[in-house]
């Protein structure tokens, strides 16, 4: 490679290339063009993808689930315009940053439940009336939303809750007190139950 | 079911070409302003996108039309300047002194300085670059040709072999 073929290739400063993506970010929220807007979180539990549409919190996703496969099935799910836009997730950003430090013990974000449908969504949308450091069985989940014989399907309702952490499905364990599945493993379960027990 | 990638994706994997694409065609803020307009009007249109379109290719064209509108605007609108200011740190490839270089480029004539750009830095074929440019691939390669003579002339040494 000679010389002059280095300058047609010289990759332009990173700077200049992270002020287009802002820019990019600002005018595409401007136009109503920003479906998916997402950003990543560092935790206890290790980094988080969050991601939201213009009607809320749409998605939170573990490192293990593979952030990259995540954004694919968001991009097929929902839109593919899907942007990195940290500002949108500003309020999401804050409110777990303090969750994780112990000064925040309910969320107070608007959610876009879109993901889920039928009976998982109904789980999922009991789960925040279960209390900061409190927990329920499987089954005594199943009692409570009116499907007493739908343990199973309880458990993967939670499993494939799309907001964990914020939708808390981590307050759902077996009923001999182990924490039992969870999309973030059970070291991460462990950690978030530890959270609010000591808080 | 084919699956549309996030276009975070189309950002990251060609925002850099087709900022050098731009700065191929437009000088320092133009070239930021012709970077913007396109992937903002490819994030509108990505949807629709074809899955197995080239999305090099799509991206090529839509900037090379936001480049002539931003060079029609400035033409309509010229800005009162003597001496157009240099400022290698923001402008032209950083680092690498070669003002010179870019500036002859952007002096060749539209036709050839499209086709050096679209062959040389964006890596298209010369029968795609004919449908971006109109006329035949036979001219898009000689304009092309064209282009890399005259930066000889003008800039020895300074023009892809």
């Amino acid at each position: 490679m000679n010389e002059h073929n280095d300058l047609f290739t010289t990759p332009p400063d990173p700077g200049t290339l992270a002020r287009l993506h802002r820019r990019l970010e600002q005018a595409a929220e401007r136009e109503g063009l920003l479906d998916v807007a997402y950003r990543t979180v560092d935790s206890p539990v290790g980094p988080l993808l969050l991601a939201a549409t213009p009607r809320g919190l749409v998605r939170v996703a573990y490192d293990v689930e593979d952030h990259d496969r995540v954004l694919e099935t968001l991009a097929g799910r929902l839109s593919p315009r899907v942007l990195r836009a940290p500002s949108r997730l500003d309020a999401a950003a804050r409110e777990l940053g303090e969750y994780f430090a112990g000064r925040r013990r309910a969320f107070d974000l608007p959610l876009d439940l879109s993901m889920s449908r039928g009976f998982r969504l109904l789980v999922q949308q009991y789960l925040p009336s279960i209390g900061y450091g409190q927990t329920r069985s499987y089954g005594e989940v199943a009692d409570l939303v009116g499907h007493p014989k739908a343990v199973r399907a309880v458990g993967t309702a939670c499993a494939t809750n799309p907001l964990p952490v914020v939708v808390p499905c981590h307050r759902v364990i077996r009923g001999d007190g182990t924490p039992g599945r969870y999309a973030g493993g059970p070291a991460a379960k462990t950690t978030l139950l530890n959270l609010e027990a000591a808080a | 079911m084919g699956i549309k990638q996030p276009f975070e994706k189309i950002v990251e994997d060609h925002g850099t070409t087709v900022l050098r694409v731009c700065r191929v065609l437009l000088a320092g803020p133009d070239a930021d302003d012709a970077w913007s307009e396109t992937f903002l009007a490819a994030l509108r249109a990505y949807p629709g996108l074809p899955e197995t379109a080239n999305i090099q290719a799509w991206l090529v064209t839509i900037g090379h039309r936001k480049a002539i509108d931003v060079l029609r605007a400035r033409r309509r609108h010229p800005v009162p300047v003597g001496e157009l200011p240099e400022a290698p740190t923001t402008l032209g490839v950083p680092g690498t002194g070669d003002s010179d270089l870019w500036q002859a480029v952007r002096g060749l004539p539209d036709k050839q300085r499209h086709a050096v750009a679209y062959h040389y830095v964006a890596g298209l074929p010369y029968a795609e670059i004919a449908g971006i440019l109109g006329g035949t691939t036979e001219a898009a390669r000689r304009a092309a040709a064209d282009g890399i003579r005259n930066l000889r002339k003008n800039y020895p040494g300074g023009a892809p072999s």
